[in-house]
């Protein structure tokens, strides 16, 4: 008689993982996570009163915004991305990571040192001005051999691995690592002004250099942001769920769609610009053939809920990582809309484009790292649950509500600015100048500064609750969550 | 390989026979609407691109069927725009000043247009409707500094202020201070002096002595009762508006070092019809002579 598939615990004795160096990660990504929010609010508030720029050239927005996005992308996310990869390979894979330890901690100190270096060097304006690939050619010469280190533990370890198959998660994983370290490359190339200077130029110049910083930026969308996350969604959503994934099929054919067409989207980030008209007419196209494969892993991620839907009204880890698939279905659909050209007329430049972005890295980023989080920390320092579910909660609702606040202003904001600047009166001339734009903005920048400080908000919750899980202590809120099938009771 | 396919009694489901710590998949065919919406989408890309410029080939590129390119677009478009002002535009070229003044349809397309280039241009410094702020004069009020009528306003913005165009304005108010020229204790009463001229307190005797000094050195610019000279740029002293501030430190800052500042010539940027609807508009904000 057919019984509900569950999962089962058919790992290796915990202790054979290495799980210090997840758990390190584990510690980088909350810690960052909290740094890129805090910064990401007040340069939302810089926008909104200007006065807060301070006068400084470290404090100006100039300076902090590459700060933002670069502790967003790559010290939030891509410690969340290097931590789980490291978590999920060797449970599926059934080895432990391959290099040993040291290299293990290489990979995450490197790491780190990328990062520091990289804020540093912003605040004091050492910078390659290129968008997501601010790092000087030093910096990013290091973050070359970390990665390689990194490509090699993770290959190694699926190498090595005692299943007799490759899990989808791991594929998401390596086509992560394999696709930036060629993006990071070539993007990369630049020529130093000496060997003991900061400064480089890129090897590429006009449009060519423009097209090869798309070409990156927009698939360290695709592979960082999307490929790598997804590896995450096909681990922790089925075990939260405890529910079979939903289709290996659809896993294969959005696997390889995404794969083959995403690396193509990213001329639409220069319609009407010097780029030839063929090559925009491309990356429109791609992007629109790309709807579908990224919804393949949407499908997936809601669909292998059936049967267990019933859990997000107890488990709010597994709330967020679905409303992360949610948001990562409403972005998907968002993107490949904004590349069509006529549509891409109205947003280009806009506040629109702020908050497509947003919605993707607050409420798929952020949410589906949140609800990896409220997972792993239990599971790794071996705790019976979280400190206390109903804090989780809030911090659900708190961050759901702060999404919404960013996201809806920065809608109303973009398309009012697109069409202002696109406004004629009677006599064919322009109606709005760009200044009066900008003001009327004011009280959309305040509501998605408001947006950010609940998100920040809700992350602080986060973290408290997390210390204190690590600390094993359980709230007397609720009856600790039982039942983490992976890991047995002290 | 080990398949130990099973069947998932929720949805009805066979398993792959696949497992990983514990996580199985369901062998699922591929959502019918979503393989159909992702031809379509196959479909739809195909036909664009047919459609439009696409394929990059040897030393050129498909056209498409359309024949369509960004360039020409916008050319086109430029193009419509021109023809559909060039009815008033040519007319405000061909006309003189003040006769667009009289012209009700031409003074109404001159302000338009003045204004929507004032925004776009002058704004940063003289504000939205002219308003002007510290060091950047309000064109909106009857106290000029080169003059309020339309001639005057013209020169102005077609050459500028102090800048290299020949026919910009010049003049140069002397570092009194910076260059020795008046010493600190003389240059503080000609500001008490200064103040003294538009009803500001100022001690009476400081006032006095400074009145002496303002006469050989100021008077000649900023005439004998410092009302000023607009042939000269020599602001009027007398009606309490100030470009940089009336109070004493201020005024003693300008008269040590002076402020001589600029503005562009604009006929180098603009087209003469806009620089003629520029006149137009700020004249008419409220202060034109």
């Amino acid at each position: 008689m057919a019984v509900a598939v569950t999962t089962k615990d058919t790992a290796l004795p915990a202790e054979r993982y290495n799980e210090d160096v997840v758990r390190a990660f584990v510690i980088a990504t909350v810690f960052w996570g909290l740094a890129a929010f805090a910064v990401g609010v007040f340069i939302a508030f810089q926008l909104t009163f200007p006065v807060l720029n301070l006068g400084l050239e470290w404090t100006s927005f100039g300076r902090l915004r590459p700060l933002h996005t670069s502790a967003a992308i790559f010290a939030f996310g891509g410690n969340a991305l290097l931590g789980t990869s490291f978590y999920v390979v060797q449970r599926t894979c059934r080895a432990t990571l391959w290099g040993g330890r040291p290299l293990a901690w290489f990979i995450f100190w490197g790491y780190q040192f990328f990062i520091v270096m990289a804020a540093v060097g912003y605040l004091e304006g050492v910078t390659k001005s290129r968008e997501y690939a601010e790092p000087e050619w030093f910096n990013d010469i290091w973050l070359t051999i970390v990665w390689v280190a990194y490509l090699g533990v993770f290959l190694g370890t699926v190498l090595k691995r005692r299943e007799p198959h490759i899990y989808v998660a791991n594929w998401f994983y390596l086509a992560f690592i394999v696709t930036i370290a060629v993006l990071h490359i070539v993007n990369n190339l630049t020529v130093p002004v000496s060997v003991f200077g900061a400064k480089s130029y890129s090897l590429f110049s006009g449009v060519q250099d423009a097209l090869i910083q798309w070409w990156y930026g927009h698939n360290a969308v695709g592979f960082f942001l999307t490929a790598g996350f997804l590896g995450m969604m096909y681990y922790f959503i089925p075990k939260q769920a405890d529910r079979p994934i939903y289709s290996y099929r659809l896993s294969v054919v959005h696997f390889w769609a995404l794969i083959f067409l995403y690396i193509w989207a990213g001329p639409h980030h220069l319609h009407y610009t010097a780029l030839p008209d063929w090559a925009q007419t491309l990356g429109m196209v791609f992007s629109v053939m790309l709807w579908m494969p990224s919804w393949g892993g949407m499908i997936n991620g809601l669909m292998t809920l059936s049967g267990a839907w019933d859990k997000l009204r107890t488990d709010p880890g597994l709330r967020f990582s679905v409303t992360a698939v949610a948001f990562y279905g409403m972005s998907t659909f968002e993107g490949p809309m904004m590349s069509i050209k006529q549509v891409n007329g109205l947003s280009h430049y806009t506040n629109w484009t702020i908050g497509h972005v947003h919605s993707g890295a607050l409420g798929w980023v952020a949410f589906i790292t949140f609800g990896a989080l409220y997972y792993l920390v239990p599971a790794l320092w071996h705790r019976r649950g979280l400190y206390s579910t109903r804090l989780a909660s809030y911090h659900y609702w708190i961050a759901t509500l702060g999404i919404l606040f960013y996201i809806v202003s920065m809608w109303v904001a973009g398309i009012m600015q697109g069409l202002m600047w696109r406004a004629y009166d009677q006599y064919g001339f322009l109606q709005y100048s760009f200044a009066e734009v900008v003001a009327r903005m004011h009280p959309f920048y305040l509501m998605r500064a408001l947006g950010g400080v609940l998100f920040l908000l809700g992350a602080v919750i986060m973290a408290y609750n997390l210390w204190r899980t690590a600390r094993g202590e359980l709230s007397a809120d609720l009856p600790a969550r039982v039942g983490l099938a992976t890991q047995p009771a002290e | 390989m080990p398949t130990k396919r099973e069947k998932d009694a929720v949805t009805g489901r066979e398993t792959t026979g696949h497992e990983w710590d514990g996580i199985r998949e369901l062998d699922t065919p591929l959502p019918k609407w979503w393989l159909y919406v992702f031809y379509a989408c196959i479909a739809f890309a195909v036909v664009y691109s047919v459609l439009y410029p696409s394929i990059p080939l040897i030393s050129t590129h498909t056209r498409g069927i359309l024949g369509y390119t960004n360039r020409d677009a916008l050319t086109r478009s430029t193009a419509e725009a021109a023809t559909q002002q060039a009815k008033f535009r040519d007319r405000v070229r061909d006309a003189s000043l003040e006769d667009i003044r009289k012209d009700p349809d031409l003074l109404a397309f001159a302000e338009t247009g003045g204004r929507s280039a004032f925004n776009e241009n002058c704004a940063p410094c003289h504000r939205t409707g002219g308003a002007g702020a510290k060091g950047y004069p309000n064109l909106a009020d009857d106290d000029w500094l080169w003059g309020g009528t339309l001639a005057a306003i013209h020169q102005t913005i077609a050459h500028g202020i102090r800048n290299a165009d020949p026919d910009s304005r010049q003049s140069q108010m002397p570092r009194f201070g910076a260059d020795g020229l008046l010493t600190p204790p003389q240059i503080s009463d000609v500001a008490d002096y200064v103040m003294s001229l538009s009803h500001q307190p100022a001690p009476a005797d400081a006032a006095r002595r400074g009145s002496k000094i303002f006469a050989e050195n100021c008077a000649p610019c900023h005439g004998e009762h410092g009302t000023g000279n607009q042939e000269l740029g020599a602001k009027n002293l007398t009606d309490g508006i100030w470009l940089y501030g009336g109070d004493k430190a201020t005024l003693v800052e300008t008269l040590t070092y002076a402020r001589n500042s600029s503005m562009p010539s604009w006929s180098a940027r603009l087209d003469p019809t806009t620089i003629k609807m520029l006149a137009i508009y700020v004249h008419s904000l409220g202060g034109g002579q």
